[in-house]
């Protein structure tokens, strides 16, 4: 059997998918169901003087209006930040409460602050616009750079402030600074944007009275995480009572890594009235309230000698949280942020602060990339201006700093383990074709237009995450993952997986795998994931980490069958264990012909006794049945790089950018199905693009958001891509048996810096994200104004 | 969502008997579906006019290309007829929305409705267009459109078709809303025997002509002879795609394109 690691298998699930057979958490339609509808607080902050109910509830078809007050008097807690931060004084972040139905205070548009349920939609939405809330309107306070400066939001939270974190040396990068040749110096934006997956959020609650069972069905990454969350810290169920179903889910990008407040409410909400609940969010709702991405405001400094050699960095951030501290929201721009500062580069010292505030804006949390997007744009946007600035090519000042032995400690926190980082540049070079750039460009201008290059060489941590090392910074829960390989007796396997699939492709992925392991069909293998009844404990899907850590663990867990197999067949074929060799498939006794396959082993296995001739197979000791679990711990993080290259054409007149070209290299390690593995760079390219010339979640002064709407909130579409030119370079992970890395977030974190620097050096001249076409227009104006005058 | 009737009609007559204060007129449903379902808008009547067979289709004759008004734009973007003898309308229509909405929307119900940023308003005012109603009334164009989703269309009243008179030259340029893709601001330059017209959407409230270029244009017909106009921004619309500025710069930087295009 050929090997199925590394070829183009046809994911499995395309077929439902493309033809509307997905069962997403709306298709699910429970007996005797009744329908939620939340009311949210149309301020941006406001005082709750007063929730009236009594006009509503006599409204046709409504079952129950619950309130923050209800939720109270139930002791249901409030959402949690998972990941506690030290600021620089020793003090551990300060964090308000967060109940999933607000009391006392508003803290953004569309906070919730009453649920009404009936027995129809339309009933639950006539009924909420019968809500009668009271407020006391508060001055909002909503930009990042000023938050620090405002009133403050939460009590007893000064200056807004969470957390004032540092990372790194700051004496010894401030005297590097003070010797460098040269200090280059950046003030950047990295704006907000809206994650809008394809399928809004969802969620149904299903109380059964009978066996006190709680269900919730939710569209979520991390259905175990948010069983422990609900249970452990909202306190709405016991975990062994409550199954947590993450079915068919249309999309993440992180935004469904964590519980949110409608799953606690319907979950309380439907024990509380013994009748499933169903939400569903309408997309407008999703603008509001699911957690938004990014919002940084950072200026950086990078000290370079005279010969383009890099010797320190350092970087102050103020990032924004929202109105509340969401999951990862601590650690999103700590610890996936500061370490990766450095990018690939060799800096032998650095130092990182980053001050999170709070303001009257939907919560921030993890979106594609998380942290590293931002501190690649950061670097990335700085290499280039200092290149530019001491006139070296780009490639060349990058090459020239680039880490070129591994494993490399870098000087904050990363070991990493393996890269070749000329490898995937040169080739990058090749692919885009750098060498005749110069031709495009004069091409483009007797088109009236001009046309810009940018890189981006970047780095990222994934394999998320090592437990020991996680938690030694604040982590509240292991990253490792879990996996369990089943052989039925008929001689196929289920696969369960703590990972979670919504739009990855694991059904086919995680099966070559197992395919290639066992000697087993593709189509003999299934992938279960998302449900908690089913499969062991895990850790969800985000942080590319699936593959690297997910997938180790299958990995382990089909190790673990294989050896159970040997013994096994050496009963079978009276051999002894260690002469048992497994190959496709195939137990054979080294230097004979006496095999079994792993099918007839299987079956074995679950038929332990004598049956008439047949005498039983298990040797002493060994029990019956072929199933494995595994739990795998990574040793570190993994570390895909890579080169992307980015050209724009730009209508001087219009101001209007659009991609000529772009090219990615990247080296995720060991590539188990390249033509899912291009999928994802193209949906993360797509995103940082989107990020770069057309996304921005715009809030005006008293906190409505005005890009509420795909009508102002400027997604990307199709036609505004190029074809995008893939390939790859491969250095093995060692940290984990496949020697993966991880992909799912290299796009994301790689284009914005990549078209942002060739918007740049098409327009000479800085410009914030994103490039829209009026700020391309107004800087290629200012250079013609100043042109003009210099002639 | 309230509750409506809804009824499907097959002749103009009908729709004159059915429709009252609370009714609205339903064709593509671009716009009509979308405010029903965020509560914009509600009526106790919703009179769908798809099915009015005399309201559909392209005919030219002579000097004019009549389009029925229930024609949807993915229908004018692809006719022969049209591409012929206007191709820049073809090209409008092909450049509104996306494909989805190029097959559900018409031609009238975007007029009627007349949306600041709708690209349609703009070539009725360059093709010197006559919109013709189950009135009986014939409206030019400069009199149709009165202000933002503003018509002189009267209560009950409907559109039938739209004329547009064949130019000798014409080009339309948008700078697309990279969100809705309507125009941020759109320009449909037209030269006709009697002069040149400057159509204008999304600049202002409401699609206007440009006369400061018109008139440049009209007597020298070049991309030259507007290069130094001044375009004032007192009138324009502000939001966060754009500032006022910016659209009346764009609208003269359009109109170069245009002209240098015909």
């Amino acid at each position: 059997m050929p090997s199925l690691v590394g070829s183009r298998v046809e994911r499995k699930e395309d077929k439902k998918f493309l033809t509307g057979k997905g069962r997403y958490t709306a298709d699910i339609n429970l007996v005797n169901q009744t329908y939620a509808f939340f009311v949210r607080s149309p301020h941006a902050r406001a005082k709750i003087k007063n929730v009236d109910t009594s006009k509503a509830s006599k409204a046709p078809g409504v079952v129950k209006i619950l309130t923050g007050k209800d939720l109270a008097d139930d002791k249901i807690g409030g959402l949690i930040a998972g990941w506690k931060i030290v600021s620089q004084d020793g003090k551990d972040m300060k964090v308000p409460p967060h109940p999933p139905l607000a009391s006392s205070t508003v803290n953004y548009v569309g906070d919730h602050v009453a649920v009404v349920i009936a027995e129809s939609l339309d009933e639950a939405k006539y009924a909420a616009s019968l809500v009668k809330v009271d407020y006391k309107i508060l001055k909002a306070v909503v930009g990042t750079a000023d938050a620090m400066k405002s009133e403050p939001i939460h009590e007893g939270i000064e200056k807004n402030l969470c957390f004032d974190f540092g990372l790194g040396d700051k004496a010894k990068t401030d005297e590097a600074l003070s010797k460098a040749d040269k200090v280059i110096k950046i003030d950047l934006n990295n704006n907000r944007l809206i994650p809008n997956a394809m399928e809004p959020r969802a969620s149904i609650g299903d109380y059964n009275p009978s066996s006190e069972e709680l269900t919730l069905y939710t569209a979520n990454q991390n259905p175990h995480l948010t069983r422990l969350v609900l249970s452990a810290f909202c306190a709405i169920q016991p975990e062994h009572k409550f199954r947590v179903v993450a079915p068919d889910v249309g999309g993440g990008f992180g935004s469904k890594i964590y519980p949110y407040a409608e799953d606690a409410v319907v979950a309380w909400a439907a024990k509380k009235i013994e009748r499933p609940v169903k939400w569903v969010a309408e997309r407008s709702e999703s603008f509001l309230s699911d957690c938004h991405g990014r919002d940084h405001v950072t200026h950086a400094e990078l000290g370079v000698q005279n010969d383009g050699t890099i010797t320190a960095l350092k970087v102050e951030t103020i990032a924004n949280l929202g109105g509340y501290a969401s999951l990862f929201a601590t650690v999103t721009p700590t610890y996936l942020y500061a370490p990766l500062i450095l990018g690939l580069y060799n800096i032998p010292v650095a130092f990182c602060n980053v001050k999170a505030v709070f303001t009257n804006t939907a919560p921030v949390d993890a979106y594609r990339g998380a942290g590293r997007p931002e501190a690649t744009y950061m670097i990335e946007r700085l290499v280039d201006k200092a290149a530019r600035e001491m006139g070296i090519d780009q490639a060349e000042f990058r090459s020239k700093n680039f880490i070129s032995k591994f494993p490399h400690q870098q000087c904050l926190v990363h070991n990493i383990d393996s890269g070749d980082y000329s490898a995937h540049l040169k080739k990058a070079l090749e692919v885009a074709d750098y060498k005749n750039f110069n031709e495009r460009k004069k091409q483009s201008e007797a088109k009236g237009k001009l046309r810009g290059i940018g890189f981006s060489t970047y780095i990222e941590a994934c394999g998320i995450a090592p437990s020991a090392v996680v938690m030694s910074i604040g982590a509240g829960v292991g990253l490792w993952e879990s996996a369990e390989v089943r052989f039925n007796a008929t001689g196929n396997v289920s696969v369960f997986t703590g990972a979670h699939s919504h739009g990855q492709g694991h059904a086919t992925t995680f099966a070559q795998i197992v395919s290639d392991k066992l000697g087993v069909p593709l189509e003999n293998i299934d992938l279960i994931h998302g449900d908690t009844d089913k499969g062991p404990f895990g850790m969800g899907t985000y942080g590319s980490r699936s593959l690297a850590v997910g997938g180790s663990a299958i990995v382990k867990a089909c190790d673990k069958i294989i050896d159970k197999g040997k013994k096994v067949a050496a009963h079978m074929l009276e051999a002894n264990p260690d002469d048992v060799e497994f190959k496709e498939g195939e137990f054979v006794v080294k230097g004979s012909n006496k095999k079994k396959t792993i099918g007839e082993i299987a079956f074995a296995c679950y038929l332990p006794g004598q049956y008439g001739e047949i005498k039983s197979p298990l040797p002493e000791g060994v029990e019956p049945g072929l199933k494995e679990t595994a739990f795998y711990d990574p040793v570190n993080f993994s570390f895909p790089a890579g080169s992307h290259i980015c050209e724009v054409e730009v209508d001087q007149t219009t101001g209007e950018t659009s991609i000529a070209a772009y090219t990615a290299v990247d080296d995720f390690g060991t590539v188990i199905n390249p033509m899912i593995v291009e999928g994802q760079v193209h949906g993360g390219v797509a995103q940082g693009i989107g990020q770069a010339l057309y996304e921005n979640a715009f809030y005006d002064k008293s906190g409505q958001l005005i890009t509420g709407s795909f009508m102002d909130y400027a997604m990307p579409k199709a036609d505004n891509f190029p074809e995008i030119k893939i390939d790859y370079t491969c250095t093995p992970a060692t940290s984990n048996p496949l020697g993966s890395k991880g992909c799912g977030e290299a796009g994301a974190i790689a284009a914005p810096p990549a078209v942002m620097n060739a918007v740049i050096d098409a327009i000479g001249t800085d410009i914030s994200m994103p490039a829209t076409a009026e700020k391309v227009w107004e800087a290629c104006n200012k250079n013609k104004k100043s042109n003009a005058k210099a002639a | 969502m309230k509750k409506f009737n809804y009824h499907s009609i097959k002749d103009t007559k009908e729709a004159s008997k059915l429709s009252s204060a609370n009714s609205i007129f339903l064709a593509g449903g671009m716009t009509v579906i979308p405010s029903i379902k965020l509560g914009l808008g509600s009526y106790k009547d919703v009179i769908d006019i798809k099915e009015i067979k005399k309201l559909s289709g392209i005919k030219v004759s002579g000097k004019i290309v009549k389009i029925g008004a229930t024609t949807k734009h993915a229908e004018v973007a692809s006719s022969k007829d049209v591409k012929k003898a206007i191709p820049s309308l073809a090209k409008l229509a092909g450049g509104i929305g996306d494909p989805q909405v190029r097959n559900r929307g018409t031609i009238g119900g975007s007029i009627a409705n007349n949306d600041p940023s709708a690209d349609y308003p703009a070539a009725c005012i360059a093709l010197n267009a006559t919109i013709n109603t189950n009135n009986n009334r014939k409206i030019n164009a400069e009199n149709f459109f009165r202000g933002m989703f503003e018509t002189c269309l009267k209560k009950g009243e409907l559109i039938e078709s739209i004329d547009f008179e064949i130019p000798q030259k014409s080009d339309y340029q948008k700078l697309k809303n990279p969100a809705s893709r309507y125009a941020v601001v759109g320009v449909y330059v037209a030269k006709h025997k009697s002069g040149t017209i400057v159509g204008v959407t999304g600049a202002k409230s409401c699609v206007y002509n440009e006369k400061s270029l018109s008139d440049k244009l009209s007597k020298n017909f070049s991309s030259n002879s507007i290069d130094s106009t001044e375009i004032s921004p007192s009138e324009m619309n502000s939001d966060i795609h754009a500032s006022a500025e910016y659209r009346a710069n764009m609208v003269k930087a359009l109109a170069i394109k245009a002209v240098d295009a015909c």
